[in-house]
């Protein structure tokens, strides 16, 4: 989930999770509409978080996942086993206040993920971490995916999202501007170019209706019917080396900024 | 009902594991016992001691008419001839003071009084002493011996109050049950009161200050959290008030066999009871108002001074309390034990002097359940949301807006 600020990411969130009432329409979840027994299938790290500060580790982890309807026993054996996936066991007897912020938002993490819900909605998981926390958090979360756990992630780091994410649902100003998959928007939104490096000179090709030069490669514009491969094809049949031959497609920070100014 | 119960259980825990809880609970009657036992040190250590030294007043007689004479206390008047013999014997402490009876004593009654320490104005002791001297010495041989001894003594009161109402006898009252106890139990029932909703305003404005309302709240909802830390906190109080009750009740039955004021001390049934259900009650009205305020606020320093709107009108009882001691039927009472924020702390003032009617009883504690069903309506309106604007107090306008959402 992308969008500018204030474009209403975390409202949605906070709709679907009946944190707030929605004005109108209908949020469905696990395709019924929410009930209280639902909340305990979803883990939610929210944007503004925090813990009891003078709770032990272990029991703040033990209680929060009580609340999911966790039993206390089975909820200790899992927080015990995920303290020791992050490698912050020998601290789960120390309050909450005595660990470092970065320790901190890992137990917020797993406070989300400690009742191994079915759908995990991550409000900007990555802030304020740094890259070592970023790439723990990281890898469960693709871990979970590979158990193939639904996860919701809004994040302004577009890297991220081209890193980790299947679809992407952008929104601006409460609305919806864009959803699919991140391949087929990539694709929808390619430059129509192609970068070619290559030794000796291209030629006149077809299907290319003009040419830029950047110095050690060329950009080839297509007529809008051409596809890329055929253009390949070409330079094989002339053998040509080619040292490059790369689709122009933008970043999802160009598609990002394109869809909100055409919004605008 | 099982989340609400998980929370209500977790605040309970939290809170009875407070230092500041633990002290308060038990510093109450540890503070009473160390009381009881100073003054029964006092009384067994004061009571072998040596007998205190004779108290000895010296005077000048000009007129000839004073003889010597002890009161019937003992204390000496010794006749001095002239005003320098009485005063060197005052500073070489062999009188604490002496006075002059002057010539024109008869027609004027003045009477000149020495002192070396330093008084506001005359000991009411001394006075009574002189006028005893005075007076003896004067009806001495001039009426019936019975006669002078009653004009030394003329009032014994033996007062009796009777029922308005019945026209019966009242049995006389402990002053100790009668004026004090009231003030103890208000003071401690409010204090219990206030720190327990204020357990309440902290913790939800320390959730709210946290950023961990939103946690909560994606696990349960507001009205299961708000239910949750109003039933667990309000059993850390009344479990409070019940140490306090029932120390109360021992340190009573130790009290009264050595501290003579005291005697015959016991705290009323009814008193419990009632104390119990206006604590409840009275709790759940300032808790569910004081989980409003820690919703509103932006911090909990910020929170805790809007406390002092809920706060100041719990307390105007005690305030009054003057008034009470002369006249606990007073219509200002009637008034205070039926407005609900008032109610508890008047009513258990009332109770502990059994000075309150059914009727205003049973209807105080009507109007408290109607307040409570109402400002829990009013509050679930808001708390969520108020919960989740950081950094910012909600306008009037808002308040307003979320009360009509609902």
């Amino acid at each position: 989930m992308v969008g500018p600020n204030g474009a209403g990411k975390t409202t949605t969130i906070r709709m679907l999770m009946d944190i707030i009432k929605a004005d109108s329409g209908e949020i469905r979840v696990f395709g019924q509409p929410l009930k209280e027994e639902t909340k305990n299938r979803i883990g939610y790290l929210p944007e503004e978080r925090g813990l009891y500060r003078k709770m032990r580790v272990s029991d703040s982890l033990v209680y929060l996942a009580s609340l999911k309807n966790v039993e206390s026993r089975i909820a200790s054996g899992r927080a015990e086993e995920l303290l020791r996936q992050v490698a912050m066991l020998p601290h789960k007897g120390k309050k909450i206040s005595e660990l470092s912020r970065g320790m901190g938002q890992i137990i917020q993490f797993l406070v989300t993920i400690i009742h191994d819900p079915d759908l995990v909605i991550l409000d900007e998981p990555f802030a304020g971490l740094d890259p070592v926390n970023r790439m723990l958090i990281k890898d469960i979360v693709m871990e979970l995916k590979g158990q193939g756990k639904t996860i919701i992630l809004s994040t302004h780091m577009m890297n991220e999202v081209e890193e980790m994410c299947d679809r992407i649902l952008m929104i601006d100003e409460g609305r919806v501007v864009l959803y699919g998959n991140l391949a087929e928007i990539k694709w929808r939104y390619r430059n129509n170019s192609v970068f070619v490096a290559c030794e000796g000179t291209i030629g006149e090709l077809e299907g290319v209706s003009g040419r830029k030069e950047h110095g050690k490669y060329v950009e080839l514009f297509l007529d809008g019917e051409t596809p890329p491969q055929k253009i390949l094809s070409q330079l094989v049949e002339r053998n040509i080396r080619v040292d490059r031959f790369e689709v122009s497609t933008p970043s999802l920070n160009e598609i990002f900024l394109q869809v909100v100014e055409k919004g605008r | 009902m099982k989340k609400t119960w998980l929370i209500a259980r977790h605040e309970f825990t939290l809170t009875i594991r407070r230092i500041s809880y633990i002290l308060l609970t038990i510093s109450f009657p540890l503070l009473a016992l160390l009381g009881i036992l100073i003054y029964q040190g006092v009384v067994h250590w004061g009571g072998d001691g040596a007998p205190p030294e004779e108290l000895k007043i010296g005077y000048v007689d000009n007129t000839g008419m004073f003889n010597e004479y002890t009161s019937p206390d003992g204390v000496v008047f010794m006749l001095y001839d002239t005003n320098d013999e009485a005063k060197e014997a005052l500073f070489e402490e062999v009188v604490s003071e002496y006075f002059v009876i002057p010539e024109y004593y008869l027609e004027t009654g003045v009477i000149e009084r020495y002192t070396t320490k330093r008084e506001l104005e005359l000991p009411g002791e001394t006075m009574a002493l002189m006028e005893d001297f005075l007076v003896a010495n004067l009806l001495s041989g001039e009426v019936h011996e019975e006669v002078r001894e009653r004009a030394q003594a003329p009032l014994l009161p033996v007062s009796t109050r009777l029922d308005p109402e019945t026209g019966e006898v009242i049995p006389p009252e402990n002053p100790f049950t009668a004026f004090a106890l009231p003030f103890i139990f208000a003071l401690l029932f409010m204090m219990s009161l206030f720190f327990t909703s204020g357990y309440l305003l902290q913790g939800v404005s320390e959730e709210k200050e946290n950023r961990l309302i939103e946690i909560l709240l994606s696990s349960v909802s507001a009205r299961q959290l708000l239910t949750g830390k109003v039933m667990g906190l309000g059993a850390a109080g009344l479990l409070q008030i019940l140490v306090w009750l029932a120390s109360a009740v021992g340190l009573a039955a130790i009290a009264s066999a050595t501290i003579l004021p005291l005697g015959g001390l016991t705290i009323p049934i009814g008193l419990i009871v009632f104390g119990i259900i206006y604590f409840i009650l009275g709790y759940l009205l300032f808790g569910i108002l004081m989980a409003a305020i820690g919703s509103i606020g932006a911090t909990a320093r910020e929170s805790s001074q809007w406390t002092t709107i809920v706060i100041l009108p719990a307390i105007i009882p005690v305030w009054l309390y003057s008034l009470f001691i002369i006249n606990p039927d007073h219509i200002v009472f009637t008034i205070l034990t039926l407005f609900p924020t008032t109610a508890p702390v008047t009513a258990v003032m009332r109770l502990s002097i059994a000075s309150l009617p059914t009727w205003e009883l049973l209807l105080s504690i009507a109007i408290l359940i109607a307040s409570i069903i109402g400002a829990m309506w009013l509050v679930v309106r808001v708390f969520r949301a108020f919960l989740l604007m950081y950094g910012k107090r909600p306008s009037f306008r808002e308040f307003w807006r979320y009360i009509q959402a609902g």
